[in-house]
């Protein structure tokens, strides 16, 4: 009883909003798996600080914490969207702030696996319904009056034989003082009011009259602009500078060379500060530095393919998974099967180019931006400053487009580095063509792909892939085991149906920075293992559907299969058009798409349309869904057709949107998106519509052309 | 000294002349919506209008807009109720938002122009403004909607 009066007090908060405040939040023991919802006996056991990611205050203001970063994934809208569903208060009288970084408080915020509400959203559905159980029997307390009689609706209590209120703001103090209760039933999918529905984004209109803050807009008083000239090969070093030309800009303070981490090693460059962006991009161009790129490869792009083609025809990889055994049916088929694919390294190229605000103190370290990992630029900037944790505070702006890169901790790192040496918070500004020739990129990758139709069926398929493991990067070395993505974007029941199948990495290492990029392996693999289906049951002289209709066993797969097939009319699709299909799997989320293309009059092939099906389980909000569905097919589109990072000498061939092009808004196929209903839980919305594409839409140019395409980018104009 | 009217308000920008307009108006005049996407006039995130008509800020030199007027996103409404603006956040055109002061920006300019754009003048016109997450088939419904209702507007008038 004791330990409990004293822990009660905890979820008293005096806050900074309005008085005393119910403040309910959740304790991660370490993992998003284990997470509880914070009671005040746990709480206390913890020795943390009682944490909110629901504040009502006395006024009976709501506010709800986005602890993830809104990149245009929709968090901003879809967070509060689940909370107010249970907490019974109506969007448009609620605010929604950043979380900044603390893994404590909110469990993992990196917002990448498309994660923000498959790893969240069980957690934010208790939360909001705790609250509002509380406070009704804070309600029933005061009038004295069953609780049964008392329901919570738009922020207040109502007792219904009496039509009498309470808003919440009256109710806090009462029920911040009692002992939240366990296994509280949650609402049925039914019985959801805002969950399920096409709610126009909170962050929208900010968006349409320039009030959005995204990392570039953050502005401190006396703050001081830098650029840096880094090594454009990422493991060189800085030999020498000559600053006379770049001091003499008119604004430049101050130029010294700088290092930030790269996970495991060290980027090198030279940092011009000035009193303006303008000053401080002048000084980066007038600056002379000499290199220091001994010690480490100069890598060009035909040497990665020529290895990884190599090394494909022999080496047998490291093994992750099998079924069966392949190679004595390979070895025993009357014939074989046996392709290469092959994908190209890719720039985030998020609209946003690289920037970051830091303003350090000795006793404070402050950081703005935009950032979609604030937990881990929490710890990794703490370590490389030799400060505390607590000492370290890192919040997120408004991000324009992440898309991975924004989950590398660099930049923030060399923020605070620059602001050290500065004296000043500082703003660090990556000019476009520093973005797009630094990296981090999607690793490009070789596939082998080799399988056996006997009688019609598929006997056999065994996939290789040559490419830098990402892992690998960011640990520094290779673990000798297989990279466990090696069958990502792969259905599961495949495993179940196909009776020799396996999947092995052949190890490629390059000192290239690799990083993750929407959607990650499945975005590469996807387009390896579907083309390779695809060119299955063109063997197998069956529908790609009904071939996939086959081995895909599960129930889901079957019902999206069934849902494709209907609304893309593929059935009686015509036969002047071209028409190609594929279905993977991201993030527990399965998508199919159907991709129609023609040849248009002047002989230059067009996408049609785009049908896709998304299979992610529970989900928030259909219209943000759509939105990236139709994003991801874009993205798809660039890096199937124009996308491709290449290297000379270790040096990075593009610059910028005139040498890496952007699709325009004429390349944009109509979308159209569905989402099937079921009461799976949920899985990945912002990633998983990208990795079908690609392979659809070369499957639809064989079906027009009778032309394979099996290596990435390739020209539209010219197929 | 360069004297410039900024959403109908006079400003003295003590700065180079070379200095490109964006970072005049981000850095010197502090309106924050106009954006930086590429610097070389290759993304259309930094459109402005100067005397009306859309402009890449970031190759445009502050010097030139000595003595004219500009207007940003910031000034495109008095209250985020440009026939676009509405339209914009009907449809939730904005996914990171980064690209869409410049998408309305140059919008603007057709919707003036044009009033009843098809497909093909959407397409035309708005060839410089990149989206990288894919929002165009969006903007296409947004811009006939906006049409819409600016010309139900003018009908009621
Ligand atoms: S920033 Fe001006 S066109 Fe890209
Ligand atoms: S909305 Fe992100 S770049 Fe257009």
């Amino acid at each position: 009883m004791e330990a409990n009066a004293i822990s009660r007090r905890n979820f008293l908060k005096i806050s900074g909003l309005a008085g005393s405040a119910l403040c309910l939040g959740t304790y991660f023991v370490a993992e998003a798996k284990n997470e509880n919802l914070i009671t005040a006996a746990n709480a206390e056991k913890a020795g943390i600080e009682m944490n909110a990611w629901i504040h009502i205050d006395t006024n009976g203001k709501v506010t709800i914490v986005d602890h993830r970063a809104e990149m245009g994934q929709g968090s901003y809208q879809s967070v509060p969207q689940i909370v107010a569903e249970e907490l019974e208060v109506d969007l448009k009288d609620i605010d929604v702030i950043f979380g900044e970084g603390n893994q404590e408080k909110f469990g993992n915020q990196i917002t990448g696996g498309s994660s923000t509400i498959r790893g969240s959203y069980k957690n934010l559905l208790k939360l909001g319904a705790t609250s509002r159980v509380l406070l009704v029997t804070a309600a029933a307390n005061k009038w004295g009056v069953p609780l049964i009689d008392c329901y919570a609706k738009s922020g207040h209590v109502f007792h219904r034989p009496t039509g009498k209120k309470f808003h919440y703001g009256e109710l806090v103090e009462v029920a911040s003082k009692l002992t939240p209760p366990q296994d509280i039933p949650l609402k049925t999918r039914a019985e959801y009011k805002l969950i399920g529905k096409p709610l126009n984004r909170r962050d929208s209109p900010a968006k349409t009259n320039g009030e959005a803050i995204f990392g570039l807009d953050k502005k401190l008083p006396g703050m001081l602009y830098a650029a840096v000239e880094r090594n454009p090969r990422m493991r060189g070093k800085v030999k020498s500078f000559d600053a006379t030309e770049a001091l003499k800009v008119p604004g430049v303070k101050k130029v010294f060379k700088v290092k930030m981490g790269v996970f495991t090693i060290y980027r090198e460059g030279v940092a011009v500060v000035a009193t303006s962006t303008w000053a401080a991009l002048q000084g980066k161009k007038a600056l002379k530095v000499t290199w220091d790129d001994t010690g480490f490869e100069h890598i060009n792009t035909a040497d990665i393919y020529k290895i990884q083609h190599e090394k494909l025809k022999t080496d047998e990889g490291l093994l992750l998974q099998k079924v069966g055994n392949p190679d004595a049916a390979i070895s025993k088929a009357a014939k074989v099967i046996d392709v290469v694919y092959q994908t190209p390294y890719q720039s985030h190229s998020a609209m946003e180019p690289v920037n970051c605000v830091a303003w350090y103190r000795p006793e404070k370290l402050e950081i703005w931006g935009p950032i979609q990992a604030p937990e881990w630029v929490q710890d990794f900037v703490s370590k490389q400053m030799k400060m505390p944790k607590k000492n370290v505070i890192v919040n997120m702006t408004f991000l324009g487009g992440g898309f991975g890169r924004k989950a590398f901790m660099d930049y923030p790192h060399e923020a605070a580095v620059i602001s050290k040496e500065a004296g000043a918070p500082v703003q660090v500004i990556w000019k476009r063509e520093d973005d797009l020739t630094q990296g981090p990129y999607r690793p490009g990758i070789t596939y082998r792909c080799q399988g056996v139709i006997d009688n019609g069926e598929m006997s056999v398929a065994k996939f290789r892939m040559a490419g830098q493991n990402i892992d690998h990067w960011s640990n520094g070395k290779s673990s000798g085991k297989a990279n466990d993505s090696t069958s990502e974007g792969f259905l599961k029941p495949y495993f179940d149906s196909i009776k020799n199948v396996s999947f092995a990495e052949v190890v490629f290492e390059a000192p290239i920075p690799a990083m993750w990029w929407r959607s990650v392996y499945a975005s590469t693999n996807g387009f390896a293992y579907e083309s390779f289906l695809n060119e299955m049951a063109h063997e197998a002289n069956k529908d790609q559907l009904d071939f996939r209709r086959a081995y895909l066993k599960d129930e889901r797969c079957q019902q999206l299969i069934d849902k494709l097939e209907k609304v893309s009319g593929w059935k009686s699709r015509d036969k002047k058009s071209g028409y190609g299909v594929a279905i993977t799997e991201c993030f527990n989320t399965t998508v199919g798409q159907v991709v129609k293309v023609s040849r248009q009059q002047n002989g230059k092939i067009k996408i049609d349309k785009v049908w896709a099906v998304m299979d992610c389980g529970w989900y928030v909000n259909p219209d943000i869904i759509a939105a990236q569905v139709e994003g991801s097919v874009l993205m798809g589109l660039g890096a199937a057709t124009t996308h491709e990072i290449t290297f000379k000498d270790g040096l990075v061939q593009q610059n910028n949107f005139y040498d890496y092009p952007m699709p325009r808004i004429a390349d944009m196929p109509p979308v159209e998106v569905h989402i099937m209903e079921n009461t799976a839980d949920a899985g990945g919305v912002g990633e998983p519509g990208l990795p079908p594409f690609a392979p659809a839409l070369t499957d639809a140019i064989f079906d027009l052309t009778g032309k394979r395409i099996r290596k990435l980018p390739f020209d539209m104009q010219t197929v | 000294m360069i004297t410039l009217t900024v959403n109908g308000q006079k400003h003295k920008v003590d700065a180079d002349p070379n200095m490109p307009l964006l970072w005049a108006i981000r850095d010197i005049i502090g309106l924050t919506g106009t954006k930086y996407g590429c610097g070389a006039a290759q993304c259309g995130a930094c459109t402005v209008h100067l005397n009306g008509e859309s402009v890449r800020s970031c190759v445009t030199k502050l010097s030139r807009a000595a003595g004219q007027q500009v207007v940003t996103i910031e000034g495109l409404s008095a209250n985020n109720n440009h026939p676009l603006q509405q339209a914009w956040n009907e449809l939730n055109v904005p996914q990171c938002g980064y690209c869409q002061s410049g998408q309305l920006m140059s919008a603007a300019v057709l919707l003036r122009e044009n009033p009843q754009p098809t497909d093909q003048d959407i397409d035309d016109a708005m060839s410089g403004n990149i989206c990288r997450c894919g929002t165009y088939q969006r903007i296409r419904s947004a811009i006939h909607l906006a049409a819409e209702l600016q010309r139900k507007a003018m009908a009621s008038k």
